[in-house]
């Protein structure tokens, strides 16, 4: 069973046979789960919902990923996605024809160069101050919402600008358009750290600082760099999720995000204490995640109740990923096999 | 030398959160008329009195260098449990108070037994915990619950009355008392040290024949205990049940914990602290209120901002203190081992 073993031992193996066994249940048990219908030009069906709707959570896991291999953590993104959401807004105006005050390419423009400096902040407290990488973030968390809140003057702003509506709703090729964008950014950061050996890096910084640092490796300034990449993946989330809505709600934009991006690089198999990270297998997570919401939903139990089966879906997951826990497992079945 | 009226640098954080407390208290008497009063000062205890409750256990968590993000939820979860258990089933108030305690209790029971058996990060396990919590107030009930029973009209309205006309209600007697048995937990009995020594390095701790094991999963059970009693101190508070009460609160809990002197690196930080961590964090927001013009939202960024500074104050003494980095160095060897193993 040596093909077995080499193929259960990869990272992103049991992410997959979750999603898999997911979809396989959505195939017996719901009905039309697959079915895709083609309206107006463009695809419509459960399979791409889970597509439009998991891209902000994708877009924040890939640069998560990049931050969790370093062994940090950034639970500032979901304000982040705020702020970006909140600025985009502003500079576009809520005017009722449509017409943006400034072009709308600045405004997005600016929306993710400021979601970059958040991300300089948390880089900077990092690895300049040596503060702790979820207490750095969490400043940010708790103040960003109410920096969102000061740039939107604590109102929901609406958007009428038509053409910015397809970063969110539209579609090209019958797909949505924001799926394009996490295939993209998926593609960049692959070759980006792939290709050169900026990955190795990262991950080195990860496994143990100190050695990375006498090997030769500016530690500080990858640190610094990954946190801005993730500011930027928040920045660019936050552009989809205001378009999908064509509204920003300083209060609610990305809320919760933090913690659904976090689990689906989990998820992923990425590890919370640095090192290897997968970057597919952190799409594979997301996707995990709103296959799972989209199942709860087509059965028809109430939204809210979605997060209980969450719960017990990480927990399960989590025993999954534990040697501790596989080991056990195993052991029982040999002593099975033993006294047989 | 070290002189016994604790001058060790480890306090200085608690002493420069006891001296900004002061400070704002002091810029509020000073600025406003009428702020400075003793019934404004026990206010402080009355409008926070779950939110102390709450920060007890997390700062005994947050010693052990773990975290609880469930505590929020939790405390959603017990104010939905109480608020149904007596207005729908008509269960005995004591009845009631027990069978949610117990739900708390049970919670972090299960969520340490996974952390440590299975040697999850504490980080993904109780935001799953804070997901699950989360979704049984829903199954409970998607709309707010109104408590009209006697006793917990009685615990709303009672007050205690103290010299002259102040007076604090039976929720500051419960948040006092769970205050000074998290005094006495962390200083004085062996529970206590064994989560200071986990919190300096697990590995040594284990190697000293502490009970870790049993103290972690403990410790959570006690956080869950202490989010379970919040949430019934909230309820006579509010005298309702709702699935989205404390909501972000866990966050708001850690930074007070920050804010108190508490290191998240775990090993360094006092019940104490942490009351003051509360009273800046509650000070704040009332003086916001006596300022007027300012939105209730500008008191995530004065935390946001004050989180800030602490870390910063936090990291300079550790600095001129000298021996963090070796700390630092040895608990990350531990951790490797422990990655390794």
């Amino acid at each position: 069973m040596a093909w077995w073993r080499s193929i259960s031992s990869k990272k992103f193996f049991w992410p997959f046979i979750a999603l898999l066994f997911l979809l396989v249940f959505n195939l017996f048990f719901t009905p039309h789960f697959f079915r895709v219908e083609v309206k107006e030009g463009h695809l419509y069906g459960n399979v791409i919902d889970i597509l439009k709707n998991g891209a902000p959570i994708m877009i924040l896991a890939i640069g998560l990923t990049l931050v969790i291999a370093t062994k940090g953590i950034d639970i500032s993104v979901g304000s982040v996605v705020a702020v970006s959401a909140g600025v985009v807004a502003m500079l576009i105006g809520g005017d009722l024809h449509g017409v943006p005050k400034n072009p709308i390419w600045y405004a997005m423009v600016v929306a993710v160069l400021v979601c970059i400096a958040a991300g300089l902040w948390n880089g900077m407290l990092v690895s300049r101050i040596g503060m702790q990488p979820i207490i750095a973030t969490l400043i940010l968390f708790v103040a960003g919402r109410g920096i969102a809140m000061v740039t939107t003057n604590a109102m929901v702003v609406w958007l009428y600008a038509k053409p910015f509506a397809l970063l969110g709703q539209g579609y090209v090729f019958g797909l949505p358009f924001s799926i394009y964008i996490v295939v993209v950014l998926l593609i960049i950061t692959t070759l980006f750290t792939r290709r050169t050996a900026m990955g190795m890096f990262i991950e080195a910084v990860g496994i143990n600082p100190k050695a990375a640092r006498f090997a030769g490796i500016n530690a500080k300034n990858i640190l610094l760099g990954v946190y801005a990449f993730s500011g930027f993946c928040a920045g660019i989330s936050g552009l989809v999720v205001c378009s999908t809505v064509m509204s920003a709600d300083g209060n609610n934009a990305g809320l919760g995000y933090e913690l659904d991006a976090i689990l689906a690089v989990v998820l992923g198999g990425t590890s919370l204490n640095g090192g290897k990270y997968y970057l597919v297998g952190s799409i594979i997570g997301a996707l995990i995640v709103e296959t799972l919401t989209t199942t709860i939903y087509a059965f028809g139990v109430p939204p809210e109740i979605s997060r209980v089966v969450k719960a017990i879906v990480v927990w399960g997951m989590c025993l999954l990923q534990s040697s501790k826990f596989r080991s056990m497992i195993a052991g029982a079945f040999t002593k099975k096999e033993l006294s047989v | 030398m070290k002189s016994r009226v604790g001058l060790d640098p480890r306090h200085y954080p608690t002493l420069v959160t006891i001296g900004l407390f002061v400070l704002m208290f002091g810029l509020g008497s000073v600025s406003f008329p009428g702020f400075f009063s003793i019934q404004n000062f026990l206010n402080l205890f009355i409008d926070n009195s779950y939110l102390i409750i709450i920060a007890v256990g997390m700062t005994l968590v947050i010693i052990s260098g773990g975290i609880d993000l469930s505590v929020g939820s939790m405390l959603a979860l017990s104010t939905m449990l109480s608020s149904s258990l007596v207005e729908k089933s008509h269960w005995n108030p004591a009845l009631v108070i027990v069978v949610v305690l117990a739900t708390g209790v049970s919670l972090g029971l299960f969520m340490g037994f996974l952390i440590q058996t299975f040697d999850l990060p504490p980080f993904i396990v109780t935001l799953a915990g804070l997901y699950l919590a989360r979704g049984l107030c829903y199954v409970i009930s998607l709309f707010t619950i109104g408590i009209q029973n006697g006793f917990w009209q009685n615990m709303a309205h009672a007050q205690i009355n103290l010299i002259g006309d102040n007076f604090i209600s039976p929720s500051v007697v419960i948040a006092v008392v769970m205050l000074l048995a998290g005094m006495f937990i962390s200083r004085s009995t062996k529970f206590g040290r064994t989560v200071y020594a986990i919190g300096g390095n697990e590995q040594s701790a284990i190697l000293m024949g502490l009970p870790v094991a049993r103290t972690k999963i403990l410790l959570y059970a006690f956080s869950g205990f202490c989010a379970a009693l919040a949430g019934i101190v909230f309820t006579f508070y509010t005298l309702s049940g709702y699935a989205l009460n404390g909501q972000g609160m866990e966050l708001d809990t850690i930074a007070c914990v920050v804010i108190g002197g508490t290191l998240l690196t775990g090993g360094v930080g006092s019940v104490l602290g942490t009351l003051f961590g509360v009273f800046i964090y509650g000070t704040i927001q009332v003086l916001i209120v006596f300022q007027g013009t300012l939105n209730s939202w500008w008191t995530r960024i004065a935390i946001g901002f004050l989180v800030f500074v602490f870390c910063v104050l936090q990291r300079i003494f550790d600095r001129n203190r000298g021996g963090k980095e070796k700390k630092g160095e040895t608990s990350s060897k531990a951790e490797g081992l422990q990655a390794a193993g």
